[in-house]
């Protein structure tokens, strides 16, 4: 592993794949008596949120702490940037208390990158605006190999505000790597020029995407990063792109359905497919601490050219 | 190299462990089988088959891997991190009399982070444990319970444990560095 997890980009698919093996044993120690293990004993973990986040957050702290680290949470909120402090000048203060990783989540893009770069601390991306969101396409593809016991070969269909989306970015770079069929599919004014180029088929039409899915995943309508009106109404884009019971039908019979959350229910996805029997959008959260626990560990060792 | 256990005298050793076990622990439906990953785990199995010969009673067998454990884990950050496997106890260990089983006993440490590792399943009423070859060279105060075979070595050798399951063949054998 590099120094850094910043991108799917900087992972070999062995490395993938070693991340996903790790958090299958991880996952174990969730399910003891005792939720702990000593293996990060000593090393301190700060987590640096920009961003509001419950799920990511609250991940990244379970996961730091069943491995024994010092965590400490860094709130926006509460914090000096509130009195003007710079993201640099936050970092290289943090960074004097000499922690050992600091979790980034910014609302800019290669906010992570920066830090990485003036930073010795290990950083994991958190989710840098609208770039990428490493963490959470690596519990995507746990979650996906877990149901269907490979990658390789899936049809995987993403719908929804693929224009605004880091968990997007992160996801087509990790399934294409690992030899998944990618499919794309959202408002004409929500797609970006050229994402094609990535090895993805892209259409407006859902019910093309989504015709014999092994696997489909809604991305959440990002009202707090749209400028402008992208859709008419969010009635009317449930029509039209919303996952309902009927559009999954057109699925394979052994579809699952994943969300990254926070969930607009009504808007990207119907009550009842988010609660439905295909829907596995709680196990991807319960797998989220695995899989960080998984980076936690592999990034906590020394890396290449040591 | 040489070949210090073939195939049948590895049998022969598993099967008289097994008859020690038997003797030595009335209230067999108490014991449990831990095998240390990775050579641990198939040696547990097969003691645990043997005794199932003898007395038709069947111990339930789990695996352990202690590499969150280790205490040299940290220390010299250098090069990837150990790959981790799963721990697999299907049973609970409370109360139990606990085998732990492994291959080969040194310097003791890996049965220190095993213990430790036990310790977070649970309170075992004991632990004993079982080990293929004691090759000496203890740095910390531990001693095997069972013992397939003691083997004086150089600190300079190393013993590798080969076994069907794993490697295709059963055997034992010294090679100096």
């Amino acid at each position: 592993m590099k120094k850094d997890l910043l991108s799917i980009a900087d992972l070999t698919s062995e490395e993938i794949y070693l991340v996903l093996d790790t958090a299958e044993a991880m996952r174990e120690i969730g399910q003891r008596p005792i939720k702990k293990v000593p293996t990060l004993r000593g090393k301190t973990v700060v987590n640096l949120f920009y961003e509001p986040s419950t799920r990511t957050r609250t991940s990244f702290e379970i996961a730091e702490k069943r491995l024994s680290a010092d965590t400490l949470n860094i709130a926006v909120a509460t914090s000096s940037v509130l009195k003007g402090e710079t993201l640099v000048d936050t970092a290289m203060n943090i960074e004097a208390m000499a922690p050992d990783m600091i979790v980034v989540r910014h609302a800019s893009s290669g906010a992570c990158h920066l830090l990485a770069e003036i930073c010795k601390s290990r950083i994991i991306n958190a989710g840098d605006g609208m770039h990428e969101h490493p963490t959470q396409a690596l519990l995507d593809a746990f979650t996906i190999r877990e149901h269907k016991k490979r990658i390789d070969g899936l049809k995987v269909t993403i719908v929804g505000d693929l224009l605004h989306s880091r968990v997007l970015r992160s996801n087509v770079l990790l399934l294409t790597k690992l030899g998944a069929d990618v499919w794309l599919s959202g408002p004409p004014t929500m797609i970006p020029a050229g994402i094609e180029r990535l090895g993805v088929r892209v259409t407006t039409s859902v019910d093309e995407a989504i015709a014999g899915a092994d696997v489909i995943m809604m991305l959440r309508i990002q009202q707090e990063r749209m400028q402008g009106a992208f859709f008419p109404s969010a009635r009317e884009y449930f029509h039209v792109f919303g996952m309902t019971a009927d559009r999954v039908a057109r699925a394979k019979d052994d579809v699952i359905i994943m969300h990254p959350g926070p969930m607009n229910r009504g808007v990207e996805i119907a009550s009842d497919v988010a609660d439905g029997p295909y829907s596995v959008i709680l196990e991807q959260v319960a797998n989220g601490v695995a899989v960080r626990m998984a980076v936690l560990y592999l990034l906590a060792g020394g890396q290449e050219g040591d | 190299m040489s070949v210090v256990m073939d195939a049948d005298r590895m049998s022969r050793s598993l099967a008289r462990i097994a008859h020690e076990i038997v003797e030595r622990n009335r209230g067999i439906e108490e014991l449990g089988f831990v095998g240390i990953r990775t050579r641990g785990v198939p040696i547990a199995r097969r003691i645990a088959q043997a005794i199932r010969a003898i007395n038709d009673h069947e111990i339930p067998t789990g695996s352990l891997d202690i590499t969150l454990y280790r205490d040299d884990l940290m220390r010299h950050a250098v090069g990837p991190q150990p790959v981790v496997r799963r721990t697999e106890i299907p049973f609970s260990i409370d109360d139990k009399r606990i085998l732990l089983v492994d291959d080969v006993l040194y310097t003791g440490r890996t049965i220190r982070a095993a213990l430790d590792a036990l310790i977070d399943f649970g309170r075992p009423r004991s632990i004993q444990l079982v080990v293929l070859v004691d090759r000496g060279h203890r740095e910390l105060p531990i001693k095997a319970d069972y013992v397939g075979k003691n083997l004086p070595t150089s600190l300079s050798q190393s013993v590798q444990v080969q076994l069907t399951e794993i490697d295709g063949r059963d055997q034992v054998e010294i090679q100096d560095a």
